[in-house]
């Protein structure tokens, strides 16, 4: 199918002005021997065909609707109140380019300046940017922005409990520099040191004296935190952070295979020159009427081009859009029921499984949204028999170096009622035996 | 009434009032310890969700978009999104699969993704792509850490320097200095070409690569493309592709086989998925037989061992840019639009968008003549240089907003003195184009006879031009929330 709207009179016309026979003379710079190459790609099809292809692959996955769903490790099954799509569904939001003409685009920043005050208030923070493409890249660039803020300290460490994938992440953008990535409370050289919150297995950390550590050996303190979490845990703010990163898909964004998801990033007024990224902000026109722009563009690449704070250009504007609707759908008090909720359930199942006969409960101490559950035997294996059922109890940790093979990461979210987590227990119970 | 002005969420907000209820809990209540618990509550809006829905179809009323109309914003390829990719990506098969499912449970995406894998290989000359990136300035980072990774694993050390037009997008510069590398600027020729005789004098053993955008950012061919690929290849440099442009050539000519080492794709532009006020996109990149093991990973692969698909982490690979396999929504749409277009629609969207860019530009050329008098590919650059009255390039867009057209891309490229560089894309009618010259030849004409009607402009919309400079000087950065 075709979305070009030109008749073969259109082209006509159009060639005839251009005193042109025939569109092929339009091409002409392009070196003859390589134009028109053969092209083996099939033809076009209707709509009623693409769609029937497109469904009979997704009929190919496991839709997280369908059975017993304990599966989290970094992207999370949460409820998305009906009003998030409808809003983002409007051709006016998510067919509109990045806001460089601000008359035309106070809908976007409005809505991108008031999703930064709410992100502003779960993390206690001064300043959130308008999004990077996810909670890794935020990170990264959150220790690429260390560096800058403290010259001649070239090390970033890192706690223990940060996702895989995140290392790997920090790992490839700090190629391009000479810094050094470690692991443990930070040294003298430290340019900065990142803790999780919670961490990658759910454990919530005392963030004040991770914070204290941090400044007394003279770094910047970068929080990753889960902004549902911080719906009733104390905010990074709060405990001393210089810079907030967090990864935004739990905010009514779906799963999506694992993106477009959304990075968070904030930081304090005294580091704001140094933030990479699109920041909205308030100010007036002539009359004194108040309207949104992106502004501190001065430090993006489209100024200061190979001396930019970062190359980041295109956002997630939409998901920030989504993220934002949720956070006002939810509210003051939803925000902070469904977080309770969700550490509701998480102490409940951990009391469930961790009773049965065999499993263990690894986690020390207070746990958000996850655990790990030490199984009788690998992991893997309980989980493969399970999921053949339909029932996927979580993540078998071994799929990442330096986990013991037996330990399996259970999520449980606001999704997953008490039934679903006895029937978990009763489904664990029989396969361990 | 008429609202001259839009409430915050907070103004609309009373303590108490909710959309959404939150499920009683069917567990027991559990105690989070006292040290651990916020003190004070995050102040969220308070608010009803028909006030809601309100507010934001409200803020949509004030967006201009290519829903509401002609975009026709150079280098961003403003095509329509059609409504079907958003069907498809909504089905539950895809937005709601985890990427840590096991792989029988999600055979669908990861035959997807290589069937896009392989269409964007196809398209574009290159042996093989990786669908990491989640967006082009993402892809550009990979590209140039895969060379700089290729001359590392050679031993070829001293190759510190860049190569990079000075036509360039922002982002390619600040990519390599990302990267570690230095970046060297290369100026243009009069034709609007790389200069030949000064890349020629470049071209050292320091020379780790260049990037150039083909068709440049000027909206031409490189007319000499073959020879800068040849001289930066023959100095052991390789050579980066910008694929901002792709649009302008498809099925025309595929850059893997002119040479090109390496490139990204913006599915964002190219493949028809909106750009959501500022993304998400997506920036697959791809690359020639000798840079394929350092791609990004994992990628998608048939599987060795018997049917169906896999994930493999190519053999040298730069690493992970992103968690899990890059923006997987946005490769649905992409997918879908590749199957619907297929090989020959997807020559005919290059050809039409070219075509109507030629057309739109010769309808303006004694008006606004083209910088560099030759045949356009799928965008033209102009310059309001010579308008009269003391009327600007941003003048004139912004009264362009007054006439209910969304201004072109200004003062870009940065070599083009009051530029203005206009893209109609493939997607829009003879009619709009018609409608638009005449629009410019009217702003003109106005500039002429009464220039302060084109400085105060746009007089039509919610606020007029904003003051930039107040908002870096006393940054308001959130909403002053009033708790009442």
């Amino acid at each position: 199918m075709s979305y070009i709207p030109h008749t073969a009179d259109d082209r006509r016309t159009m060639l005839e002005t251009l005193g042109l026979s025939t569109v092929k003379d339009l091409f002409t710079d392009i070196p003859e021997a390589y134009r028109y190459p053969e092209l083996k790609i099939p033809d076009g099809l209707s709509e009623m065909d693409v769609k029937e292809k497109l469904s009979s692959l997704a009929r190919k996955n496991h839709a997280s609707e369908e059975g017993l769903w304990f599966l989290g490790g970094g992207l999370y099954r949460h409820f998305i109140p009906s009003v998030v799509d409808a809003v983002l569904s409007r051709g006016e939001f998510f067919s509109a380019y990045t806001p460089y003409q601000p008359e035309v685009s106070q809908g976007t920043l409005q809505a991108v300046f008031e999703f930064q005050t709410m992100v502003a208030e779960l993390y206690g923070m001064d300043v959130v940017n308008a999004s990077h493409y996810d909670g890794a890249a935020s990170m990264a660039e959150a220790a690429l922005m260390a560096r800058r803020c403290k010259p001649g300290r070239n090390t970033i460490y890192l706690d223990e409990g940060i996702h895989p994938e995140y290392k790997e992440v920090l790992q490839t953008y700090l190629t391009g520099t000479d810094a050094l990535l470690k692991e443990g409370p930070p040294g003298e050289d430290a340019a900065c040191f990142i803790t999780a919150y919670p961490g990658f297995t759910g454990e919530i950390k005392d963030l004040k004296s991770l914070g204290n550590r941090t400044h007394e050996a003279g770094a910047l303190f970068i929080v990753h935190a889960d902004p549902l979490a911080c719906g009733i845990l104390e905010s990074p703010g709060a405990c001393g952070a210089d810079i907030v990163t967090g990864e935004g898909q739990p905010l009514g964004i779906p799963m999506s295979f694992g993106g477009p998801t959304l990075g968070l990033f904030a930081t304090t007024k005294a580091l704001i020159r140094k933030m990479p990224g699109r920041v909205v902000g308030q100010t007036m026109d002539a009359s004194g009427r108040a309207g949104c722009v992106l502004t501190f563009s001065a430090r993006e690449q489209h100024i200061r081009r190979e001396k930019a704070t970062s190359n980041i250009c295109s956002n997630q504007g939409l998901l920030a859009l989504a993220a934002a609707v949720y956070m006002a759908a939810l509210g003051k008090q939803g925000i902070r029921e469904t977080a309770q909720l969700i550490y509701n359930k998480g102490v409940y199942a951990a009391s469930v499984l961790g009773s049965l006969e065999g499993f263990k409960v690894k986690t020390e101490g207070p746990f958000f949204r996850e655990f790990v559950l030490t199984c009788p035997r690998p992991a893997r294996e309980i989980a493969d028999e399970l999921q053949k059922k339909g029932i996927f109890p979580g993540l078998a940790l071994d799929r990442f170096d330096g986990f013991p093979e037996n330990d399996l990461l259970v999520c449980v979210t606001e999704m997953n009622s008490k039934d679903d987590i006895d029937s978990l227990a009763a489904a664990l119970g029989e396969v361990s035996r | 009434m008429i609202q001259n002005k839009v409430s915050s969420l907070w103004e609309l907000s009373s303590p108490g009032r909710r959309a959404v209820l939150v499920p009683s809990s069917d567990v027991p209540p559990a105690d989070l310890p006292l040290s651990l618990r916020r003190t004070v509550a995050a102040d969220l809006p308070e608010i009803s969700e028909l006030d809601l829905i309100r507010h934001y179809t409200r803020l949509s009323t004030l967006n201009y978009s290519i829903d509401t109309r002609f975009y026709p914003l150079g280098s961003c390829t403003m095509k329509y999104n059609p409504r079907l990719n958003e069907q498809t990506a909504r089905f539950a098969g895809f937005a709601s699969s985890h990427p840590y499912a096991p792989e029988d449970k999600i055979q669908g995406n990861l035959e997807l993704m290589f069937r896009l894998q392989e269409g964007l290989g196809e398209l574009s000359g290159f042996d093989s792509v990786s669908l990491q990136p989640a967006a082009g300035a993402q892809g550009e980072l990979a590209g140039v850490l895969m060379i700089k990774k290729y001359h590392a694993s050679r031993g070829d050390t001293g190759r510190t320097r860049f190569l990079i037009p000075d036509s360039a997008h922002g982002t390619n510069p600040a990519s390599v200095a990302m990267a570690g590398f230095t970046a060297l600027e290369l100026p243009s020729d009069d034709r609007g070409n790389i200069d030949l005789a000064q890349l020629k004098k470049l071209c050292d053993q320091s020379i780790a690569g260049i990037m150039i955008t083909n068709p440049n950012t000027l909206g031409l061919f490189e007319e000499q493309i073959l020879e800068v690929i040849r001289t930066v290849h023959a100095c052991g440099g390789l050579v980066y592709g910008d694929g901002a442009n792709l649009n302008a050539i498809m099925g025309v000519v595929k850059p893997g086989e002119l040479g090109f080492d390496v490139m990204h794709f913006n599915l964002h532009k190219t493949f028809s998925t909106p750009h959501g006020g500022g993304g998400p996109g997506a920036g697959p990149v791809g690359a020639s037989k000798i840079l394929r093991d350092f791609l990004p990973g994992p990628v998608a692969a048939e599987n060795s061992e018997g049917p169906g698909f896999t994930l493999l982490q190519p053999k040298e690979s730069i690493g992970r840019l992103k968690t899990f396999y890059g923006n997987y929504g946005v490769l649905v749409r992409a997918y879908t639009y590749l199957l619907s277009q297929g090989g020959n629609g997807l020559r005919d969207v290059s050809e039409n968008a070219v075509l109507g860019a030629n057309y739109l530009m010769t309808l303006v050329k004694d008006i606004l003549p083209p910088w560099y008098d030759r045949s356009c590919m799928h965008e033209f650059v102009t310059s309001g240089d010579n308008l009269p009255g003391g009327v600007h390039t941003m003048d004139l867009a912004k009264r362009l907003i007054d006439y209910g057209f969304h201004p072109p891309t200004v003062y870009f490229p940065l070599i083009v003195p009051e530029a203005l560089m206009i893209e109609p894309t493939e997607t829009e009618s003879l009619e709009i184009l018609d409608a638009f010259a005449k629009v410019l030849r009217e702003i003109v004409r106005e500039s002429r006879e009464d220039p302060q009607l084109l400085h105060e402009a746009p007089h039509t919309e919610l606020v007029s031009r904003l003051d930039e400079v107040l908002a870096v000087r006393k940054p308001i950065l959130k909403s002053v929330i009033s708790t009442g």
